[in-house]
């Protein structure tokens, strides 16, 4: 390690602990306490990356989380690789592994570079002008190769083997920012009584604090900042969070928090959660957010050497490193000049000050004069020089207009330090929706008015200086635990602040005119120049949304932090408006990146859905059924025997309904109790059938519409008594369904005495369908006659099979003779046992979903949803007859009065019968009128159902076809990528069409 | 997420409710009478304000109770919540707080 450029002593580094890391595979050195970025900047490493666009060697410009170039990659293992981390942020560990990115093959030597030469032919929106043409060679040509050559880092390639925690809290008051508004703050809070959560996002609270030399100094106070570090961390009211970044601001007090928890450490215990993610919903939040250092635009300025005064200053005083041995400094701010003293006291040379002002006279720029430093005031920079590190820069002065006039002077350095003020950190608040004002002594947007519970304090309302911003923090935390509904003592009152508290300027230092600038850097991580921003509004652009999106400014994973005011500040001279007019962009969460793997937290594998299962699903496993999943139900799709295709399968089971008896789990069928003394009313108003004729013991499929006259949901509906009706729904529509009846029940018809209850995991449903199911259920049933007489097709009765109470419909989704067991479903798989061994002598054969929708396609009974797509009519589904005629009203029945309702064209439901007929359609295949039509042709339907039909010997298709029903033995055609296929117009019932088998 | 007030059961976090729509739109209560383009602006007609909102909301897993609200849609704030049936209470603007105060 090279002695001279770290300190031989101060910092907040332990020089004690020596670590060793890699760096593009070359080993360095650096101590514990380091980040990334100072342990190479101690290395003499200030190129760590290569520009988005042109590739343009960069280092490192800020010391925190706003920084655009410094991004690297941070290998772990083979699986653990993350890309895109800040080095200024990445905490060293022992046997780090970092590389850069975006080069190729190395970092000094890069091919995309010839990117750089070209980049007076890639002005602003050069993809968007460049590679419009041909359209089809922008994916296969033109994108790929761009993101080739400009890109970040690497995506990982296998799954994150790390897990993530989440976790909930509530607090009196969140304090964002462990500076000295924030710690003051959540000590204000805490000690008035309330629940405190205090966050920073670095290792060590203190936040700017932590770059002093003297922080007590700093403070007025020397023994303040530990006294009360320690004081929150002892106090039982107080959590302390660090590494954790609130990221979001969202509604109603509520902030996400990245905690990082296995990040900084060389050997993570793998028990352990990598991050942890809290939502936190606070009564009340201060925002002590602090400001961020914005940088000069001029040319050349984003050179490896050039960064922000104050994160020089930063790597000097707290982790004893000097950025180099001979600096140059360019502000437009008294308080820059802390950055030239404090280099000058550690040894290096000042070799100038350059200020833009004219005159200088404050306390620090006089106190540098006093040191011997060169201050040259009324002076701009016209340009740099050095290719991997920045070797002269050149100045020249300013005549009484802020015109450079005078010579150029070179002046030979390897340090640029630049200042243009700060930026106060609005992100949250922003997110918060609160609204910003513009401050035109500090350039700045500072924070106004709320709509949350939020206050800020310090420097992200501009109070910049440490001790005002204690003192602001103290009020704000004393403020928020009152608003939190506690009882405050003395509130202190907002700290007085002078009239100079801070300076800055933005946009571009003063260039000579008439010539173009160049390489003038506004945006470092996207490559943006002040020259793209000119363009743009040359170009017309007005709007800043519209600028931020044509030029990408301030659109890098950086958000624009460094870079998005001065951004304005140049369009809005361009454009001859006040920067307040020209407004400012959106801020969106969230602040810095956050990982996948922390917004999935548990949510992966077999917990990231729920799964339901039926009462029979083991035994289903258990006989090898396939399952397929129908919203969050497994259902069991078909039953293979050992070797047997999915095709055989389905075609034995439905052979084996047809034919002797077959077993189905319908538990999964929604089931909803309408109870009450005007239950019949109800379903009277709801449903489109009439239900006061229907006796009790009977049932009747109903059908359901929405109020815009479209087939929402269907099932059979059993009258269990007077005033309790058992209705059934499809699978998936359960929860809407008794959704819609509580909407109706609740807010259109509350005169109504009606319970509603979901009953669906209540019942477990056993069908048994065929031939010989009433031969299976005899000797089983109690307390009920099975006889066609006494229980005919439709109709339920109570009772008992095998000693658990039952309700036995007579029901068939199949066309034959068929039962559905409903019993409470812990019974479920026991009496699915008992019926299933009973039936083994006639031959019973469980079958899956996939055979019951063939059995019912044959019959055409339709599937809701699958068969119409919510603008299909009972009429449509030839299902008028199912319409109580002489109701008053029901819901959907004014929808369907409308003329367009009736007209002969609609999409009705037919069946479609190939000419071969081996081949079975596509589903959602079209259908034309024309044996030669090509696209684009007019389709006049579609196919919603197809199978084939073991039993038919042939494939059958249902169809919605406009005007299907006067088409009935017409051939119309079906496109293929074959060709066209003949179909012909048939009824859509194909078996049994008198529903003999049904009734027997 | 939104913290909402049921007016059955207090503060509830937003993913125990379902929104329902906007509010105070009754079904007619003669449908035969309607116009189709009555009809249409019943099923179809909703306003799009920017500023406080009455819609409903459902605590469906809660209580189940739908309920109506005044929201503002510029920034999320509930001015009140009030049960079916009853008419909207007239709640003072809710006075966005400065950020220093
Ligand atoms: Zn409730």
């Amino acid at each position: 390690m090279s002695p001279t450029l770290r300190t031989p002593s101060g910092g907040r580094i332990n020089r004690a602990r020596t670590v060793r890391f890699t760096f593009d595979g070359r080993e360095l050195r650096g101590f514990e306490g380091d980040t990334l970025a100072s342990a190479l900047l101690a290395n003499g490493v200030h190129l760590v990356g290569r520009s988005f666009k042109y590739h343009r060697p960069r280092g490192v410009l800020t010391a925190g989380p706003e920084e655009p170039n410094a991004l690297v990659a941070i290998r772990r293992d083979a699986v653990r690789v993350t890309p895109n981390l800040r080095a200024t942020e990445v905490e060293l560990y022992e046997g780090l592994t970092a590389h850069s990115q975006n080069r190729w093959p190395s970092l000094k030597l890069d091919v995309g570079a010839v990117n750089g030469l070209l980049s007076p032919f890639i002005p602003a929106g050069f993809y968007y002008k460049t590679f419009m043409w041909p359209r089809r060679a922008w994916k296969r040509l033109y994108e790929p190769r761009i993101r080739a050559a400009a890109g970040l880092g690497r995506a990982p390639e296998h799954p994150d083997p790390d897990s993530y925690s989440n976790r909930f809290a509530h607090c009196d008051v969140l304090v964002v920012g462990g500076g000295p508004a924030g710690l003051a703050a959540a000590h204000a809070a805490a000690e008035s009584g309330a629940r405190v959560i205090l966050c920073d996002e670095q290792p060590q609270l203190g936040g700017s604090l932590l770059c002093e030399q003297d922080p007590g100094a700093a403070l007025e106070d020397g023994a303040w900042l530990a006294r009360t570090i320690a004081g929150l961390m002892a106090h039982p009211r107080v959590t302390v969070l660090t590494r954790t970044t609130a990221f979001g601001y969202f509604p109603h007090n509520l902030l996400g928090l990245e905690q990082r928890l296995t990040d900084h450490l060389a050997q993570p215990d793998p028990a352990q959660p990598r991050e942890r993610q809290w939502q936190v919903r606070a009564r009340e939040v201060v925002l002590a957010t602090g400001a961020i250092e914005r940088p000069l635009v001029f040319p050349g300025n984003d050179r490896p050497g050039i960064m922000l005064a104050g994160a020089a200053r930063s790597y000097l005083n707290r982790y004893g490193v000097l950025a180099g041995r001979r600096a140059v400094l360019v502000t437009v701010s008294d308080e820059a000049y802390r950055c030239a003293l404090d280099l000058h006291r550690a040894g290096t040379p000042v070799a100038a000050i350059i200020d833009v002002r004219p005159q200088v006279a404050g306390e620090l720029p006089e106190a540098a004069r006093r040191a011997g430093l060169p201050v040259h005031t009324g002076t701009t920079v016209v340009g740099t020089a050095g290719r991997l590190r920045v070797k002269s820069i050149r100045i020249r002065k300013l005549d009484a207009h802020g015109e450079p006039r005078g010579a150029v002077e070179r002046i030979a350095c390897d340090l640029v330090l630049m200042s243009g003020g700060h930026t106060p950190s609005a992100h949250l608040f922003s997110q918060s929706r609160g609204k910003l004002h513009w401050n035109e002594a500090l350039q700045a947007f500072l924070p106004g008015e709320s709509p949350e519970r939020a206050r800020c304090a310090g420097a992200c309302r501009g109070i910049f200086s440490a001790a005002a911003a204690r003192r602001d923090g103290e009020n704000a935390g004393t403020l928020a635990a009152r608003d939190a509904g506690l009882v405050v003592g003395a509130v202190i009152g907002e700290p007085a602040l002078g009239p100079a508290h801070g300076a800055a300027a933005s946009g571009e230092l003063p260039q000579p005119a008439g010539r173009p600038v160049s390489k003038a850097f506004v945006d470092w991580q996207n490559d943006v120049t002040s020259r793209d921003l000119l363009l743009a509004a040359r170009e017309g652009f007005r709007s800043i949304e519209h600028i931020k999106r044509y030029t990408t400014t301030g659109m890098a994973t950086d958000q624009g932090k460094t870079s998005n005011l001065n951004a304005l500040a140049i369009v809005a001279r361009q454009i001859g408006k006040p920067i307040p007019e020209v407004g400012l962009t959106t801020f969106r969460m969230p602040y810095t990146p956050v990982t996948f793997g922390g917004f999935a937290g548990y949510s992966r594998g077999e917990l990231f859905d729920p799964v339901r299962t039926t009462p029979i699903h083991d035994w289903a496993a258990g006989k090898g059924a396939v399952f397929e999943d129908v919203g969050l139900w497994k259902r069991a799709r078909y039953f293979p025997r050992p070797g047997e295709s999915m095709h055989a399968a389905v075609t034995r089971e439905c052979q084996a309904v047809r034919a002797h008896c077959g077993l189905f789990d319908g538990s999964t069928l929604g089931k909803i109790e309408v109870v009450g003394k005007d239950a019949v009313t109800f379903m009277n108003r709801l449903y489109i059938n009439g239900w006061t004729s229907l006796a009790v013991g009977r049932c009747r499929y109903g059908i359901l519409l929405r109020d815009d006259g479209f087939i929402y949901d269907d099932g059979v509906v059993a009258r269990i008594a007077e005033d309790r009706f058992h209705v059934t729904t499809t699978t998936g529509g359960a929860a809407r369904v008794l959704a819609m009846m509580e909407d109706y029940l609740q807010t259109e018809w509350p005169d109504l005495s009606v319970w509603l209850t979901s009953t669906t995991e209540q019942w477990a449903v056993i069908a048994v369908q065929g031939p010989s199911a009433r031969q299976v259920l005899e000797g089983l049933v109690q307390d009920v006659d099975l006889s066609a007489a006494a229980l005919p097709h439709m109709s339920v009765a109570p009772g008992r099979i095998c000693g658990v109470p039952m309700r036995l419909f007579r029901v068939s989704f199949t066309g034959e003779l068929g039962f559905e067991i409903n019993v409470p479903a812990d019974f479920g798989q026991a009496v699915w046992e008992a019926v299933y061994e009973a039936g083994r002598p006639h031959g019973i054969t469980p079958y899956g979903t996939e055979a019951m929708h063939v059995l019912r396609a044959e019959k055409g009974y339709i599937i809701v949803g699958q068969d119409t797509d919510g603008t299909v009519t009972p009429d449509d589904a030839g299902l008028a007859w199912a319409v109580g005629a002489r109701k008053p009203d029901f819901v959907g029945k004014r929808a369907l009065e409308r003329p367009a309702m009736h007209s002969p064209q609609r999409k009705q439901l037919v069946g479609l019968l190939t000419a071969e007929p081996h081949v079975v359609l596509e589903e959602g295949a079209q259908v034309v009128l024309d044996a030669r039509a090509a696209p684009p042709t007019r389709p006049i339907g579609h196919v919603t159902s197809s199978y084939y039909s073991a039993t038919l010997g042939r494939s059958i298709a249902l169809a919605l076809v406009r005007g299907g029903r006067a088409r009935m033995g017409q051939t119309l055609y079906v496109p293929t990528p074959r060709g066209n296929l003949a179909v012909q117009v048939t009824s859509p019932i194909f078996y049994d069409p008198k529903g003999s088998r049904q009734n027997a | 997420m939104l913290l909402i007030n049921c007016p059955y059961c207090g503060e509830r976090p937003e993913l125990e409710f379902v929104h329902g729509g906007q509010a105070h739109i009754a079904r007619p209560g003669s449908p035969a009478e309607c116009s189709d383009q009555q009809w249409a602006d019943y099923l179809y007609r909703r306003d799009n304000i920017k500023g406080v909102h009455a819609e409903r909301w459902r605590h469906t897993h809660g209580c189940g109770r739908f309920f109506n609200a005044l929201r503002d849609t510029t920034s999320d704030q509930f001015l009140a919540t009030y049960k079916i049936g009853e008419q909207p209470p007239v709640p003072a603007q809710a006075q966005p707080r400065k950020a220093t105060a």
